[in-house]
């Protein structure tokens, strides 16, 4: 048996007038995408305003504040907090808020530069290892691997002995003595931990590049006949990016914990400047009289800690793309 | 096994070949020599210090000479304090620095293994965001704020345990120093084990186990915990190398006459043969430990495969 259906029970239906392939929403670049992850994540901004504001103040504040940090203010030695001194005055009579400004930015600032330099070995490093690969990337491991296996907090510190004259010299006699202002100390610093603490950054960037220099658009570029700078820059370093940033954040607060460290065993940078480690370590020797001298540079360490350790746990979130749903 | 052994001790002693060479040739690399002070010793005198130590050779001879020494397990003669060699030192300084060390990482197992345990069976309740607060704490407070923080609360105010540890000879001296050594790597260890847990119990053998209709513990205990502890063992070795440096300081802190201590001080004096004594011997002893780790780490997981690391 056969149903007859006729043919005018179909209709055509009307045409679509508004455009079906037109994107409804804005698209979001990788970054949009991301800073809209990044800021969902309230610990994360925690950190990140709290990061913000230390800057600004460790920046600002200085020029503002009546005292300076090596003004010693005669009559007014070892006061507890008050209006005028809000963390109080040490021995000598010096002011410990615009001390531990100092100290912030002498701490933020080795914090930057030594994971910057760190940044810069790290990636080229692990870069020309997982980009020529073979046996090239083999001994370089190898190195690598015998780096991962020596305690490097004993190496900050031989080095830090064995550069301290060396960089002396150089900013006393060579054109380097323009930077003379920063101190030798605090260069010294900046170079022991950036040269030291960048094995962990080598080994990511090499991951990172080896994942990605097989994949089919890295093949199409070159069938294309893309120069291997155009690949790496084009391809590798935008794809890499983002475990590269985040390993950055996290390196700041260990190189600032280190030199903290260092300076606590009485190694880091020395008078009149004071990083917040040295700012610790000399309020120790008083500090069951006077404990409100460790107390401020000992939380303003903890709170830079915490906050960069939440910016860099958020940025893994926003920046790693298997965490997309 | 033996195979994979070999490779390992292969790479342990090329490893340490690097390590002393490159701290011989740094140390050797500093200008000035040992003996520069601010107020110049006189020339015979730095002369004769020099034929005394024999810093007068040629630079390979010295560190053949090193080598020879080192391979007899002589560190040589410390520069500053006179009558003393490396060694002395560090047999002084050493057996309390380990006790101290074994201590930490007795008490940074009991503690933090059980406390990711947990915080991941009582995932999103408030033993886990206590002990992950605690955890989130312990990994961002410096070691010597902490011990700092201890020592006011608990050796000032409360007046419950020593100030100052001396060499560790009572159990109550050990306290204070072992929580403010392993803060860190027990905040560290509880993290590790409490995400390696999350990873375990969702496993299917452990719905197997359930379905078995084992006790909760037995699960937990024989098929759980079992398969979780292996990322914490491989953290082991580092471990190591962060109490040890990490005693760098605690030990300062509590007054206690151990190797860190030593090091510390010889790191100020500028104390050549005797930093570079102390950093070859820290680095054997943790480059020991790493290969003891890897041994015990392969033993204990059968899925780990013992090819030669060809891959890289």
């Amino acid at each position: 048996m056969e149903t007859k259906i006729d043919a005018s029970l179909f209709k055509p239906i009307e045409a679509r007038t508004d455009n079906i392939n037109e994107i409804a929403r804005p698209s979001l670049t990788y970054w949009q995408d991301a800073w809209r992850r990044f800021k969902r994540n309230k610990p994360a901004m925690i950190g990140l305003i709290t990061i913000i504001t230390l800057i600004l103040c460790a920046i600002f504040i200085p020029f503002f504040w009546p005292y300076d940090y090596a003004d010693q203010i005669r009559g007014h030695e070892s006061q507890t907090p008050s209006w005028q001194h809000p963390f109080g005055t040490d021995s000598l009579g010096r002011d410990l808020f615009i001390r531990v400004m100092y100290g912030a930015r002498i701490s933020l600032s080795i914090g930057l530069v030594a994971s910057l330099i760190n940044l810069t070995i790290g990636v080229l490093y692990g870069g020309i290892s997982g980009y020529v690969g073979g046996r090239v990337d083999n001994i370089m491991m190898r190195i690598v691997d015998i780096l991962y296996s020596v305690p490097l907090l004993l190496y900050v510190i031989l080095f830090q002995v064995v550069l301290e004259k060396p960089i002396e010299l150089a900013f006393e006699s060579t054109f380097l003595r323009v930077f003379k202002g920063v101190g030798s100390d605090l260069i010294l610093i900046y170079i022991v931990l950036g040269l030291v603490y960048w094995v962990d950054m080598a080994r990511i960037v090499r991951g990172q590049v080896l994942s990605l220099k097989n994949q089919e658009f890295v093949l199409a570029a070159k069938a294309q006949g893309a120069s291997a700078w155009r690949i790496i820059r084009k391809h590798l370093i935008p794809n890499a990016i983002g475990p590269i940033i985040v390993t950055v954040t996290l390196a700041i607060p260990s190189a600032i914990f280190t030199e903290a460290f260092l300076s606590f065993i009485g190694i880091g940078v020395s008078a009149p400047m004071a990083s917040l480690g040295t700012l610790a370590s000399d309020a120790y020797r008083g500090f069951r009289s006077y404990p409100y001298l460790l107390f401020f540079p000992a939380i303003f360490i903890c709170i830079t800690m915490i906050a960069f350790n939440l910016i860099g746990d958020g940025l893994r979130d926003a920046l790693d793309p298997h965490m997309r749903k | 096994m033996g195979r994979y052994i070999i490779h390992r001790l292969i790479s342990m002693a090329i490893t340490l070949f690097f390590i002393i060479t490159i701290t011989f040739f740094l140390m050797h690399a500093i200008p000035g020599g040992p003996f520069t002070r601010e107020k110049p010793l006189p020339e015979a005198i730095i002369k004769a210090l020099n034929e005394k130590y024999h810093l007068d050779d040629p630079i390979w001879k010295q560190y053949l000479d090193y080598w020879k020494d080192i391979l007899r397990g002589d560190l040589g003669p410390s520069f500053q304090l006179a009558n003393y060699t490396v060694n002395d030192l560090i047999a002084k300084g050493f057996p309390i620095t380990a006790r101290l060390g074994l201590a930490s990482i007795i008490f940074t197992v009991l503690i933090g293994v059980p406390m990711g345990v947990i915080s991941a069976l009582r995932q999103g309740k408030w033993e886990d965001y206590t002990t992950m607060f605690i955890a989130a704490l312990g990994v961002t407070i410096p070691s010597f704020v902490l011990a700092t923080i201890l020592i006011y609360l608990f050796g000032v105010v409360l007046r419950i345990f020593p100030v100052s540890s001396g060499s560790l000879t009572q159990p109550i001296q050990y306290v204070l120093p072992v929580i403010a050594l392993s803060g860190y790597s027990l905040s560290f260890i509880a993290r590790l084990m409490r995400s390696s847990m999350l990873d375990i119990i969702r496993q299917d053998y452990i719905r197997t186990a359930r379905a078995k209709g084992l006790s909760e513990l037995k699960v937990i205990y024989k098929h759980a915990l079992k398969n979780a502890i292996i990322p914490v063992i491989t953290y082991l070795g580092p471990l190591a190398a962060g109490l040890l440096t990490g005693s760098f300081v605690i030990e300062r802190l509590f007054s206690i006459p151990g190797m860190g201590e030593y090091f510390v001080k010889s790191v100020g004096n500028r104390d050549y043969t005797m930093i570079m004594g102390s950093t070859i011997f820290y680095s054997v002893i943790l480059v020991v430990m790493n290969f003891v780790v890897d041994i015990i780490y392969v033993l204990i997981d059968p899925r780990i495969k013992l090819t030669s690391s060809k891959e890289g």
